[in-house]
This record gives C-alpha cells, sequence and structure tokens, in this order.
C-alpha cells in the first residue's frame, strides 16, 4: 500500500480520536452495564440470550450511526473548508486520498467495535459468570457486523464525493435501510411479472445485502454459523466495498473543488 | 527553461440551477514565468486570478489549453514534489498542533523521518511560530494560520511556490517578514508565483507583473518597463520648509511636509534647480525621475478594458 495512503488514514483517525468520536463507547458502556444488570435481576434462563442480542444491536447501530456520521463529511467537509488544497497540491493522487480516508475510517470502527466487543463480552460474563464455547460464534456476528461497517463507509464516502452531508446522510442511511431488507425485496422480485419484475431484482442485487451480515439472532441462540457463510460474505463485502469505493474515486478524479 | 508555461488555459463555468448557462471565468491565457523571478499575478477581486492557480495545482480542470510547470506537463505528481502552494485564507486541520500538520504535509511530500524534525524546526522558526509548536490550530489568530500556510508550501524545499494572497491577514510587520522571505526564496534560486491585488506588494517585490481581469490577461512584463513610461518629469526633494522664489520660474509645483519640500520640475531642469538650492544654501536629500506608479499603471489597464468593454457594448 502506499505510504502517503497510511499516512491520510492515519491522519483521518487521529481526527476521529481528537473531535471525540470515541466517546460513544461511554454511552455504549453505560448502556450495557445497565442493560447487564437490569437483565440480571428479571430475567431467568435467558439472560445470555438477552444480553448478546441487545449487545451486538448495540454495537451494530452504533458502528452503523458512527460511520454515516464521519463518513459523509470525509470528503465534502475537507473541500468545504478547503484542507483538501494543501493535500492535493502535493504529490498525492486523488484516489489515494480516497482509499486512505475510507481506511482511516474503517479503522476508526474497527477500534470502536474492539472496545464494545469487550463490553459485550464484559456483560456476558456478568450474567452468565462463565463462557461456553459457542460464545466464539459472538466473534463471527462481530466479524460481520465490521464487514457491515466497510460496506457503510465506502457508500457514505462515495455519496460524500459529489453531495452534501445533508443528502450523503439521507442516501447512505436510506440504503442501509433497503439493505436490511435485502432478502424480502429479492423474494418481492420473484413474485413480481414483467417490467416490475425485472426493476425489483435489479434493485435487490443492487443495494447492499445487509440482511446476509445479521446473525445476531442466531448467535444468541447458539446456533451455528458456517464456513460457506463466513466466506461468502468475507467476499461479498470485499467486492461491494471495492467496487463502491472505484465509484468514488471516479467521480472525485474528475470532481472541479471550487 | 521557463518555470511556468501556461498555453492557453481557459475556464468556463456552468452557473444557474434550472437553465444553466456559461460564466467564462478565464479567457484563453498565454504566461510565461522564467526559473529565479518573482513573478507577481495581479488583478482585482474576481479577476481570475485563484481560477489559474486552482488550475495549476489540479484542482480545477480547464476547459481547454495547457501547461507546462519546471518542463514537465502540470499533471505530472511528480511536479507536485517540486512545488509548494500558499491557497487564498488557509484553513487546516484545526485538531492538530502546527508542528504536527507540518509533519503531516512533509509525509505526503516524501520527506524522510529522519530529516523531516529538522526541517519541521527550521521552517516553523523562519515563519515565526517556533514557540507555538504545541497549540492546536484552533487557537491560531488568522495571521498565525497564515504563516502556518507560507510553513508547509515551503516546508519541502521546492523550486517553485505559489502564494495565493500571502499578505492576506497579516500586519504590517508580518507582511515585511513575508516580503523578506519571498527575497531569500529568490535569493536561494526558488521560483515565486504570487497573486495579490495589493500593488505596493507587487511594486516592491517583483521582478515581473501579469495584470488579469475579467479572466482577461492585460499586461505583462518587468515592473521598471511597465512603469517607466513617465511624463518626462522629475522629483526634487530638499530639506525644510524653505520654498525659493526662483524655483517657480522653473515652472516647479512644490508641496511642503514636515521638513521636506518636493518639488516637479520639467525633465532636463536638474542642473538648474541644483544651482539655485546651492545658492540658497539647501540642503538636498533627492533627485528621482518621476515614474508612473504599478498603481497608475493598473488602474489605466483596467479602466481601459472597461472603456473597450462599453465601446464594443
Amino acid at each position: 500500500m502506499s505510504a502517503r495512503i497510511v499516512h491520510i488514514a492515519s491522519n483521518t483517525f487521529r481526527e476521529a480520536v481528537r473531535d471525540r468520536v470515541l466517546y460513544n463507547l461511554i454511552a455504549f458502556a453505560v448502556l450495557l452495564s445497565g442493560a447487564a444488570i437490569l437483565v440480571g435481576q428479571i430475567s431467568i434462563e435467558i439472560e445470555r440470550l438477552v444480553v448478546v442480542n441487545l449487545g451486538l444491536t448495540a454495537v451494530s447501530l452504533f458502528g452503523i450511526v458512527i460511520a454515516i456520521f464521519i463518513g459523509i463529511g470525509l470528503v465534502s467537509k475537507e473541500i468545504d473548508k478547503r484542507t483538501l488544497y494543501t493535500v492535493l497540491s502535493r504529490p498525492v493522487r486523488r484516489w489515494e486520498f480516497i482509499v486512505g480516508k475510507f481506511f482511516g475510517l474503517a479503522g476508526t470502527l474497527v477500534v470502536n467495535t474492539f472496545f464494545m466487543a469487550i463490553g459485550v463480552f464484559a456483560a456476558l460474563f456478568y450474567v452468565a459468570h462463565k463462557f461456553s464455547a459457542s460464545d466464539a460464534t459472538i466473534l463471527v456476528a462481530l466479524y460481520f457486523i465490521v464487514l457491515e461497517f466497510l460496506i457503510i463507509c465506502s457508500l457514505a464516502l462515495l455519496f460524500s464525493s459529489f453531495s452534501s452531508p445533508l443528502l450523503s446522510a439521507v442516501f447512505a442511511f436510506c440504503l442501509f435501510v433497503i439493505g436490511s431488507f435485502a432478502n424480502d425485496l429479492r423474494g418481492f422480485a420473484m413474485l413480481a411479472h414483467g417490467f416490475t419484475r425485472w426493476i425489483a431484482t435489479a434493485a435487490a442485487y443492487l443495494v447492499p445485502n445487509f440482511s446476509a451480515f445479521n446473525i445476531i439472532s442466531a448467535v444468541a441462540h447458539q446456533q451455528p454459523v458456517s464456513a460457506q457463510l463466513i466466506l461468502q460474505n468475507t467476499l461479498y463485502a470485499v467486492f461491494y466495498t471495492a467496487m463502491v469505493l472505484s465509484g468514488a474515486v471516479l467521480v472525485f478524479e474528475h470532481r472541479n473543488l471550487k | 527553461m521557463s518555470a511556468i508555461e501556461i498555453l492557453d488555459l481557459e475556464k468556463t463555468y456552468m452557473v444557474g440551477f434550472w437553465r444553466k448557462r456559461p460564466k467564462r471565468a478565464l479567457q484563453p491565457l498565454q504566461l510565461t514565468v522564467e526559473e529565479g523571478e518573482i513573478f507577481g499575478f495581479l488583478g482585482p477581486n474576481g479577476a481570475g486570478k485563484t481560477t489559474t492557480l486552482k488550475i495549476l495545482m489540479g484542482l480545477v480542470f480547464p476547459t481547454a489549453g495547457t501547461a507546462r510547470i519546471l518542463g514537465r506537463n502540470w499533471t505530472d505528481p511528480e511536479v507536485k514534489a517540486q512545488i509548494g502552494f500558499l491557497p487564498e485564507q488557509p484553513y487546516f486541520y484545526d485538531y492538530l498542533t502546527a508542528h504536527e500538520l507540518l509533519d503531516y504535509y512533509g509525509q505526503l511530500s516524501g520527506i524522510p523521518a529522519k530529516d523531516r524534525k529538522r526541517r519541521i524546526d527550521e521552517v516553523l522558526s523562519k515563519v515565526g511560530l517556533a514557540d507555538v509548536k504545541g497549540l492546536q490550530l484552533r487557537k491560531f489568530s488568522k495571521g498565525m494560520l497564515q504563516r502556518v500556510g507560507i510553513g508547509q508550501a515551503i516546508l519541502h524545499d521546492p523550486k517553485l511556490v505559489f502564494f495565493d494572497e500571502p499578505m492576506s491577514g497579516l500586519d504590517p510587520l508580518g507582511r515585511r517578514e513575508v516580503r523578506d522571505l519571498m527575497e531569500q526564496l529568490k535569493q536561494a534560486g526558488k521560483t515565486v508565483f504570487f497573486s495579490t491585488h495589493i500593488l505596493s506588494d507587487a511594486e516592491a517585490l517583483c521582478d515581473r507583473v501579469a495584470i488579469i481581469h475579467k479572466g482577461e490577461l492585460r499586461g505583462v512584463g518587468a515592473v521598471e518597463t511597465l512603469t517607466s513610461s513617465v511624463q518626462g518629469k522629475v522629483e526634487v526633494v530638499w530639506q525644510g520648509t524653505q520654498i525659493p522664489s526662483s524655483m517657480k520660474t522653473l515652472g516647479a509645483e512644490c508641496h511642503a511636509t514636515g521638513d521636506t519640500v518636493r518639488a516637479v520640475i520639467q525633465e532636463g531642469q536638474q542642473d538648474a534647480a541644483i544651482d539655485l538650492l546651492r545658492r540658497e544654501h539647501i540642503r538636498l536629500i533627492a533627485i528621482t525621475p518621476l515614474r508612473t506608479s504599478l498603481e497608475t499603471y493598473f488602474v489605466e489597464k483596467l479602466q481601459h478594458s472597461q472603456t473597450t468593454a462599453g465601446k464594443s457594448a
């Protein structure tokens, strides 16, 4: 990887840390500790299920919100504040800037998820007093959540490369919601006929299939996760992210910075 | 080899929301800047100076034309390792300190880690910010940010430096320091291309200037050449408040200010004026040919273009 990409990524990470983005961890810790104590008192036999469900859902939602809200400003804020001028007047290619920004935000989210994961396991230990072998699947669920973040980051970055922060946030959030129901959309496409079927199928395969990444409920119920799903989701996320990032680069390469 | 060759660069923006219409920001521009000179790019606000600089920096794409910087195509990323750029009213990552910001830019410019710290310290002292290197930029004044901007532009020791309104936001002392810095860059063999609408700065600093107005080049040349079309008059300055009556016979227009008197006489009457002052035992301070100021030349060029535009309309 180009050294310049690493420098841009580490500066993006530093910005997130200094802008106190990781302060959300405090809110997360308070929420999860409170929930664990409450669940410990009112649930019988299903403490693990509730804590895993609640914990992983919170990890996912906190991360998605951060990914969208940082991602939408990654390029547009640099253009508005003109900080980009002194970067692009150096031997930095525009694609390096986009890719560096992506890795910076992805790194922020991975670190964020790591700390939240510690919180989830701590809450789990508090209610169950031990760990079991099946708890390892929580790590898989967390991995899928990180893959979701990569896709969301790339989408936010794509929208940020040509649109205002507000519209970018709306687009990214809508795609997240639609993508979470991608399986239903595919089901609808199968039922439709003619032109509608064609349009619905295209839309169903074009939007990110977030429903495939959501194994929170299965993990909470201690169901196993197949290696095939892990491989499939990994390849899908990498391919989808690469495609969206290429789109962002393509847009940004031709953009006049007024 | 020329430092900059601009070959018919032009830029047209599409403006309007529903019915887009073209607005020409830069007419086909031809300009050459030689290596080692300080070149002033002058024009009123909205003349096209910043658009030209943005095109040269690859921030905006031209509608037509091309340019060469240091002998290479201006879009060649390797060119950028040899140039520095200070944008107009610069704004930087305000969560960083001046030292961290320069370190980041040093990394992007490819300065080896072992040289970076030394170079950053040198530059911070040069722009007068050695004492505040631990302070976050969000606490910096406008003038301090301008100094950081100048620092980042010269950090990697570029051969060619572009400054967009470098004196903006600086107090008189700061302006003087920037002028000295530009002189130092010239002495070190660097080329400086700077845009400004402050003509006194350009007159004091530049080897050559170009004047641009409404996106069109109105004049280009050495400052001495542009300002030497004098009215054939000479200015005589002497000490005191006394104005000898015989000076008026030379047709002099005299103005006393403080303890000096300035008289403007026709060229060729200098000897007579000197003799006259000697006879009166008055101390002569200076005799200088009266030259058109750059400001006069600039205003004439702008007025001429407005008149031409008015007639053609």
